[in-house]
Order: C-alpha cells, then structure tokens, then sequence
C-alpha cells in the first residue's frame, strides 16, 4: 500500500504473486552491472570480458543447484518455465523413443506440461495417460503405479499447483518412478525456491523453474537435468551454438541469470521464516473472511498447500465481477469470464468442483512483500464487495428463500 | 480487460436493483441463464393495466458487463410499452455500454430476460383473464 503526496491514500495491493512477483530489490541490484560493466558474452573465451561474464553465470548455475540439491553442471539455463517444461517432455520423448513413447502425467498440470502433452500426442509421438486427482488436488499413487506400462519412459508431476497450491507426495512419486525405472520430471515453477526440494531425496531427474515466481525477474528459468544415476538425456529443441552443454543453444542471458541465481540464493536463506510469515498471513486472510462470510469454501488442501496460497469460493457472486470490485487489489479468478477459453478453471473442474462455484472462485497469492495490514484491508474489502454483490444476486435470495439452485429448472441456451 | 465506463457507472451505481413480490398482480418475472454458465439475470416488469411498464427491477449473478446490461434495461425499459419492450435489441445494449464481442452474450442474456418477463407477465395475466386484448395484440406484433 502508498500514499499520495496530498495524504490521501491510495490503496493498491498485490495479491497474486502465483502470477508474477516483485523483483526483489537485493536482485535488482545484483543484475545491474551486467548491464553497465559487466556486459559480456559468457561464450566469449579470449577476453576478460567473457571471463567476468562465465564467472557470473558459474556462480549463478551454483546457487541453483544449491537450492536443489544438485550439482552445477547439471543446471541448464532456459527462457522460463514453459521452455523447461516443452524441452523435458519434448527432449525425453525424442531421445527414449526407441524405448517408449508413454507419459504419466495428471489433470491439473500447468497448460505448458498439458498442451506439450496434447501436441506431442497430435504429432503421434506419444500416449499420455492424464491421472485424476482427488478432491484436494492429488494423485493417488495407486493409480500412479497402475499406470506404468512396458512403454512409460516419463512421468511428469508438478510440485506445487499453481491455482490452489496443492503439494503433490514427490517422495513417493520419484519412489515408485525408480522402482519402475521410468523417469521423474516435475515443474516446481512454484515449488522450488518456495519449498524445499531435494532431487537426491526426491528422486527427481527433471526438474523445472523459473525466477519470476520468487522475487527474480521475468524471462529466465532452469531445467535440472540428472547427469548421474541415471544420466538423462535429451535432444535439444534450440540448434546452435551448442551452450548449456548442447542441450540448449543460444547466447546466455547473463543479466536473468544473476538474476535467478540470486533469488534462489535469498529463497534458500529465508525460506524457513517467510513461509511461517506467510503462512500466518495466510490463515488471518483465511479466517477473516470465512469467519465474517457465509457460504465460502476453500478450494484446494487444508494443510498440503503453498504457504502463500489462498483459493476461496464465495457462492452466488461470480468472480469476475468480484474482482471488478476489487480494483485496486490484484488477485485472480477461476471464472471463465476471466480466461480467454470461457471455461472455468479446469484445476477447479478436475477436484470436483461444480461450475456453479467454479466461477465463483478467487485466488489469493500472498508474497514476501505483503504486509498483514495489507491482509487486513484485503479482508475488509472482500468482506463488503461479497456483501454488496449478494444483495444484487438472485441466486443468493433464492437460496435464502430455500429454493434447491440444483434442482431449479434452469432457462438453459 | 478494460471496461467503459458506462459499464463502470452501472456496476458501481447499479439501478434499480430488488425484487418485486413474484405473485403481486400486474408483475412479470423472467429469470434466464444458469449458475454453471456463470450469468443468471432476474428481471422484474411492473405493468398498468393498459400495458405500460410503470417499474423494473432486477438481481444478476454474473461479470460486470453481465449487471451493467441488466442495469442499464431496467433504465431504459421504464415508460415504456409492453410492445415497444418487447422489440429492444440487443445490439443496442451492446451500442450504448461498449461491450467488446466476448461479452455480447451479456446482452443477449438482457435481451432474453425482456422476452421471459413478459412471456410471463401474460401467462399470468391471461391466467387472471384480464387485459387479453392488451397482451394478445403484443404479442401478434412481437413474435
């Protein structure tokens, strides 16, 4: 929140940092002389310039590792999220096929695990097999282990999920992988540098992330690639100069690179006391609102969730007008009225949620840089948005009125 | 997605939101949409005896763009005939808020919930056997 000069506030909160987050001004400042000073081209070998530049990025591929658990030449820069996500999938699926052409993956994967998926299934370069997942957002590993076929060369789980913060079991998931010698890749664009995560412990081979999710800036991220036990391989989808050992080619972006390193660096200190920060945010939000509102419910699982992640449904008030009301506070929706498809939210569908409270749903994504008078105001503000919307709703006074809104004949097109 | 701020006004200021009680003589009530698609709109006429909508009110569950169609009909319907009602085009909600092409299907919705609360103030009317010349000939025009 600020103020104005002539001390009359204006109130702007940031609430969706699953979307995006301020860059960390501790990053901002560690990226700068790569603009300035330190400019060059990490491939440049015959000069002090390039010099500088490879031992920024060194330095950066082992504060990434650090976090993981990995080793620092098993770190390959990449674009963001979906570039890690279509190089794993597509990578792996190309190299294995002699192998196998299945995938394992689930219903509330991001768009870049499910499109790769339906893109690679169009193209019939593989099968995938999409769990289900129950009403907190898991997969069963029951399922899981069901699944595996002779020709399974990739399971892909995500780590957290980006809508309502369900944490998937990957201990037991890099388990049943390695029992079963398949490969484990995860997207942990919201996991990793939020959570902990192990690849040794975990059992992961494959793992993506990106720096814009915590407090890094926007066009860099990294796929862990196991280089032993087993060595996985992949066959690039960038031709070219051959950086990232081959497996991505392309000038590196030296700037984003320090960048994400050194958020990964602050994550991995603070971790610890942000998410009991965050979580305590969290909750007040939660109980603010559900406390002071009737007919709310929570999407997603109680306690295996991000700290930062709230998803709520406010019956009888659709989200989108929700959110008009709520304009200088930017959290998100899982109305269709928000998506460009018109559809709610899948994540929401594929948990069992009806459509009906589907597009009633908000997404509340608390960050490091919110503050609990924030929470309080956001609370405040929903409270009477939610209030005012029923009054104008006639689904809200029919079931006050005792009308079943399930079993009312609806004037459907 | 930016919104006009026609639509703006008639979020923020909406008019004429309420109910009338569904069973009072001279009351029509058309409720269109459904919960899962995101947009229901209730619609309420007030009707004299010689056909002309005296009162409008109404309740939207749906976008902004949802309750400003809703809104600006019950503004524009009031005065009027139930003729003249019944031949609002949805392109004119469209004309008058600005809505973007993804959002005509809020004044469609508008448009239908015109249609429904007639349609029953009729049914109701010519249940009560009153006013059939009033309702008959409308409809001979209308349909």
């Amino acid at each position: 929140m600020s103020s104005t000069s002539n001390g009359k506030p204006t109130q702007r909160v940031y609430m969706d940092n699953h979307a995006t987050t301020q860059v960390d001004p501790q990053v901002v400042e560690a990226m700068l002389p790569c603009f300035s000073d330190k400019y060059g081209n990490s491939g440049s070998r015959n000069h002090a310039f390039g010099w500088e530049a490879e031992a920024l990025v060194d330095q950066a591929r082992e504060q990434v590792a650090k976090v993981l658990g990995a080793k620092a030449k098993e770190i390959i820069f990449t674009s963001g999220a979906t570039e890690s996500d279509n190089l794993a999938l597509k990578g792996v699926v190309e190299f294995y096929k002699e192998k196998g052409d299945h995938i394992i993956t689930a219903t509330t994967e991001h768009k870049a695990i499910l499109d790769t998926c339906k893109a690679l299934e169009r193209k019939g370069r593989a099968t995938v097999t999409y769990l289900p997942v129950d009403k907190f957002g898991l997969i069963d590993l029951d399922q899981l282990r069901g699944a595996i076929t002779d020709k399974t060369i990739l399971i892909s789980i995500m780590h957290a999920n980006n809508e309502i913060g369900t944490i998937q079991p990957l201990h037991e998931i890099g388990k049943i992988a390695k029992e079963r010698g398949v490969l484990f890749h995860t997207d942990a664009t919201q996991g990793a540098g939020k959570i902990p995560v192990d690849v040794e412990a975990m059992g992961i081979d494959l793992l993506s992330l990106s720096a814009h999710k915590i407090y890094g800036p926007k066009g860099i991220g990294a796929l862990y690639v196991r280089a032993r036990s087993p060595r996985v391989r992949l066959t690039p989808q960038l031709d070219g100069g051959g950086q990232e050992r081959g497996f991505r080619s392309g000038t590196l972006n030296v700037p984003g690179i320090v960048g994400l390193g050194k958020a990964m660096e602050i994550a991995s200190r603070v971790m610890e006391s942000e998410n009991e920060r965050l979580l305590r945010l969290r909750e007040r939000l939660r109980h603010g609102i559900m406390s002071r509102l009737d007919e709310v419910f929570l999407n997603g699982h109680p306690m295996q969730r991000l700290p930062g992640n709230l998803n709520i449904s406010f019956a009888f008030v659709e989200g989108e007008s929700l959110l008009m009301g709520l304009k200088d506070i930017a959290v998100s929706s899982g109305s269709a009225c928000t998506s460009a498809t018109l559809e709610p939210s899948y994540v929401l569908k594929a948990l069992g949620v009806g459509d009906e409270l589907a597009h009633t749903s908000i997404r509340f994504g608390l960050g490091r840089f919110n503050t609990e008078e924030e929470v309080d105001y956001v609370t405040e503000r929903v409270v009477r948005e939610v209030n005012r919307l029923r009054e104008m709703s006639p689904l809200y006074e029919m079931a006050k009125e005792g009308i079943d809104l399930k079993a009312y004949n609806w004037a459907r097109e | 997605m930016a919104y006009s701020d026609k639509v703006l006004d008639h979020y923020e200021n909406p008019r004429n939101v309420g109910s009338f009680p569904k069973d009072e003589p001279g009351v029509g009530t058309g409720v269109v949409g459904a919960p899962e698609c995101g947009d229901v709109m209730k619609l309420q006429l007030k009707i004299s005896n010689s056909g002309l909508i005296e009162d409008a009110k109404f309740k939207t569950f749906g976008c902004g763009s949802a309750i400003a169609s809703s809104s600006y009909v019950t503004e524009l319907i009031k005065g009027k005939s139930v003729e003249e009602a019944y031949a609002i085009k949805n392109t004119q909600i469209v004309e008058e808020l600005n809505l973007p092409p993804v959002k005509i299907h809020c004044s469609v919705l508008a448009e239908d919930a015109i249609k429904a609360a007639i349609g029953d103030w009729r049914g109701r009317s010519e249940a009560e056997g009153k006013k059939e010349d009033v309702a008959s000939s409308s409809e001979k025009k209308a349909v």
